[in-house]
């Protein structure tokens, strides 16, 4: 690892306002993405600020029926709480097919949502890779593309948003709030609906959220019950321990109607609210508009037929 | 127009000069990873933590792994360096009651916390059960993996009758069940190149209280 400072920051006004005084800071909570980074020396922070001691670990209802979920709930926990498991199932299921138990008790709510991509050429520091170094190229574009993206990728990069929990947390309609660094002590909050959370790559790969230089995400809230049945679909090269190749979420309501989500096959979790007009007429129509535009490579065109049938998979299970 | 070789010695030039310049603490450049200047080592710090029952002090440079503490700074040769990326398990201790990889955490972020690794769940002499039947049922081969498949299995015990719930769990809102598949899906984590995964199943299963 490069050599770093390292603070406790006292509250999380003040971890932004560090943050954004110092522009090769980063935050750490679980580490456990972040320090797989730094030790391949494809994040290389000046200055470390540790946000663990920030006392937002907890799992609050919200007035509207809702849970407010605190940026350092760990996966484990979040997966675990009752409230979630009973309510919001779909939440649970998705942090349970992720990572290993060791990751889930460190890794954090906030740093799901903030992971890396694991394209092997983003890791791979030898090879061009817009993202880590921008202007670089893309050596996944006609390299190794299996695990990559088939939609909502750009010529400048064809990576995947690797976390589980996120897809979940897009089909229940999240919120991410946030601090952001400012010079009066209470900080300037905002709620970012997940869908608009994180970027699309265009030409500039390697700004992945919307997120400001210094701001800190503190929560992430999610409305009252959704109901219906809930499901999360995973399909990966191992029964257990590997990233998706395609993932399913799914809220299926009795008449048949309901939400669906994508992982493992774009930049982030996929949803097109239209193409759930057609849940009630079978997985087909609704992936015919939910993967409208795809541009997928001989490597990784087999995940289009495959999301159709997680999803069909999915509906038969809703049906019972 | 130079030739690639001759831009390719100019950047090592101009790179050594940055190098130097950094040095002197008078550079804050950020650069793309492959061509980041070297950085003066930041001083040491200090943090106390307890080990195996033990009240440790250390003074470690910021950098420092738990795992590298564990084994560089206090000697406790018990937990593994495998991949030191949090992908083969080798290195799982219990940090404050839960497994975790220690080699994807900073030392520096654990003061105060209670750390137990093998040397802390038993002795040559006084084996913890685990310990045992992992000797009883042949849970290993070359036994590079045996601390951090042991530290685990012991905290999977925890977490199930905690009622934690896995990937396998068939009713979320349900006490999770004690039979293989919940073993295998929670011991993912910890990889055997050996291929002991049924002897170490076993293991766990007899700990558990389940007929061997």
């Amino acid at each position: 690892m490069k050599p770093f400072t390292y603070e406790r920051a006292a509250s999380p006004a003040e971890a932004a306002t560090a943050a954004a005084r110092q522009p090769g800071a980063r935050f750490i909570a679980g580490g456990t993405n972040l320090l797989d980074l730094m030790k391949l020396q494809i994040e290389t922070p000046d200055h470390l600020i540790d946000v663990n001691g920030l006392g937002l670990d907890r799992i609050e209802e919200t007035q509207d029926g809702g849970l407010r979920i605190g940026a350092l709930v760990r996966n484990t926990d979040l997966a675990a709480d009752a409230r979630v498991r009973r309510d919001h199932a779909v939440l649970s299921r998705a942090l349970l097919a992720g990572a290993s138990g060791q990751l889930r008790n460190r890794a954090t709510t906030a740093g799901n949502l903030l992971q890396r991509t694991r394209c092997p050429y983003f890791y791979d520091t030898n090879m061009a890779c817009n993202k880590r170094r921008p202007g670089s190229g893309c050596s996944a574009l006609g390299g190794y593309s299996r695990q990559l993206a088939v939609v909502g990728g750009s010529e400048a990069c064809i990576a995947t948003h690797p976390s589980d929990m996120a897809v979940a947390m897009r089909v229940l309609d999240a919120t991410v709030e946030t601090v952001k660094p400012t010079v009066k002590p209470e900080g300037a909050t905002r709620k970012i609906p997940i869908a608009d959370f994180h970027r699309l790559p265009g030409d500039t790969p390697e700004i992945e959220t919307v997120l400001e230089p210094g701001e800190l995400i503190t929560a992430v809230t999610l409305p009252k019950p959704a109901g219906g049945t809930h499901h999360y679909r995973k399909v990966r090269d191992r029964a257990s321990y590997a990233f998706a190749l395609v993932s399913v979420a799914a809220i299926v309501q009795p008449d048949g109607s309901g939400r669906v989500a994508l992982g493992g096959v774009a930049p982030k979790p996929w949803r097109r609210e239209d193409a759930e007009a057609e849940m009630s007429r079978g997985a087909k129509p609704v992936m015919a508009k939910l993967l409208a535009g795809a541009r997928p490579t001989e490597e990784n065109k087999f995940k289009l037929p495959l999301a159709e049938r997680a999803l069909a998979a999915v509906l038969a299970e809703a049906k019972g | 127009m130079a030739s690639p070789r001759e831009i390719e010695v100019k950047r090592r030039a101009l790179m050594a000069a940055t190098v130097a310049t950094a040095a002197v603490g008078a550079v804050a450049q950020r650069a793309g990873a492959q061509t980041t200047p070297a950085r003066a080592a930041p001083p040491a710090m200090k943090v106390s933590f307890t080990v195996n029952g033990k009240p440790r002090d250390l003074d470690l440079d910021p950098r420092t792994t738990l795992l590298d503490a564990l084994r560089e700074g206090l000697h406790l040769g018990g937990t593994k360096k495998g991949c030191d990326h949090g992908q083969c398990g080798a290195c799982t201790v219990i940090l404050d009651g839960r497994r975790i990889n220690s080699c994807l955490t900073l030392a520096v972020m654990h003061p105060g916390s209670e750390i137990t690794t093998i040397e802390g769940l038993g002795t040559p002499d006084k084996l913890h059960p685990m310990q045992a039947a992992f000797v009883k049922h042949d849970g290993y081969q070359c036994g590079y993996c045996t601390p951090g498949q042991i530290c685990s299995a012991v905290a999977v015990l925890a977490e199930i009758e905690a009622g934690i719930p896995s990937h396998v769990t068939a009713d979320l809102n349900a006490k999770p069940a004690l039979d293989d598949a919940e073993l295998r899906e929670r011991m993912s984590g910890n990889i055997c190149r050996c291929g002991a995964y049924s002897n170490i199943v076993e293991a766990i299963g007899e700990v558990a209280g389940r007929k061997a």
